[in-house]
C-alpha cells in the first residue's frame, strides 16, 4: 500500500461515530506498542545521566 | 537533588520513552529527545513543584522541545507527515517488530496534535484535563482532536485489510518467520 493513496483517502470530514469494538481495539494495540517500550525499562545512559547529575556535589552513595 | 525527586525521575523514564517514540517514530531521535528534555529537567528542577506530577511536568517540556523542533523541520521540509512515514518505512526493523508495524505507519499519517492527544490520553494515561495542561490548550480540543485521531486511525487501519481493522494474524505470522 503506498503511503500517498493513504493520505489522499477522505479524511473524514464529518466523523463517523466508532463502534465501542472499534475503539476498544484501537486502544489496545496503542497501548501494546506504548507498553512494549515501557517495559523496556530505563536504558543504562538515562539512569547513568540521572546519577551522574544527582552525584553532583556529593557523590558518596553508590 | 532530592532523593524522592531523582526516583520520580528515574520512574518517568520509561513512560517518557514511550512517548518520544511514539511521537517522532524514531527510537534514536526519540533518545536524542529524551535526553535534551532530562537535562533541561535537571537543571530547572527547583522549578518543579513538589507533589506535583512528575511526569506530567517531564511529558510537557519533552512535547514542548519536540514541538519546536517539528516546527524547525517543517520549515526545511513541506510534507512533513510524508517524510515522518518514509522515516518509518526505511527502518522497518529498528524496534520493532512486525508486530506494530502498521500501526506505528497508521499513526504516523495522524497530524501532530492529534498524536500527542490521542498518545497522551489513549497510552499514557493522563487526564483530559493533564493532557491539556501538557499540551497548553483547551480540554475540549484535546477531546476533539482523540476522537478524530480514532476515526482517522480507524479508517487507516482497515485499509490494511483485515475484517474489521487490525493485523492480519496470518501475514504477520508469515513475516516473523520470514522476516530477518
Amino acid at each position: 500500500m503506498d503511503t500517498a493513496d493513504l493520505r489522499n483517502r477522505k479524511s473524514s470530514s464529518k466523523p463517523a461515530k466508532l463502534s465501542r469494538e472499534v475503539q476498544a481495539r484501537l486502544g489496545q494495540q496503542l497501548r501494546a506498542m506504548y507498553d512494549d517500550v515501557v517495559n523496556q525499562g530505563v536504558p543504562d545512559r538515562f539512569a547513568e545521566l540521572i546519577n551522574r547529575i544527582n552525584g553532583d556535589g556529593s557523590k558518596d552513595r553508590q | 537533588m532530592d532523593e524522592s525527586v531523582r526516583k520520580a525521575v528515574l520512574g518517568a523514564v520509561p513512560s517518557l520513552r514511550a512517548f518520544a517514540i511514539s511521537l517522532c517514530g524514531n527510537v534514536d531521535r526519540a533518545d536524542d529527545l529524551v535526553q535534551e528534555t532530562l537535562l533541561r529537567a535537571l537543571a530547572n528542577i527547583e522549578s518543579f513543584q513538589p507533589g506535583t506530577n512528575m511526569a506530567a511536568w517531564l511529558f510537557t517540556i519533552l512535547r514542548n522541545h519536540f514541538r519546536s523542533e517539528y516546527r524547525k523541520r517543517r520549515r526545511e521540509v513541506e510534507d512533513n507527515e510524508g517524510r515522518y512515514a518514509e522515516t518509518l518505512k526505511s527502518q522497518p526493523e529498528q524496534y520493532g517488530q512486525v508486530e506494530f508495524r502498521e500501526f506505528r505507519e497508521a499513526l504516523a499519517q495522524l497530524p501532530a496534535d492529534q498524536r500527542e492527544a490521542l498518545i497522551l490520553v489513549g497510552a499514557s494515561g493522563f487526564s483530559y484535563e493533564e493532557a491539556a495542561h501538557i499540551c497548553g490548550c483547551a480540554v475540549g480540543t484535546i477531546k476533539s482532536r482523540v476522537n478524530r485521531a480514532r476515526t482517522r486511525l480507524a479508517e487507516l487501519l482497515s485499509v490494511f485489510g483485515a475484517d474489521d481493522f487490525g493485523p492480519d494474524e496470518q501475514t504477520r505470522a508469515v513475516l516473523a518467520r520470514g522476516g530477518g
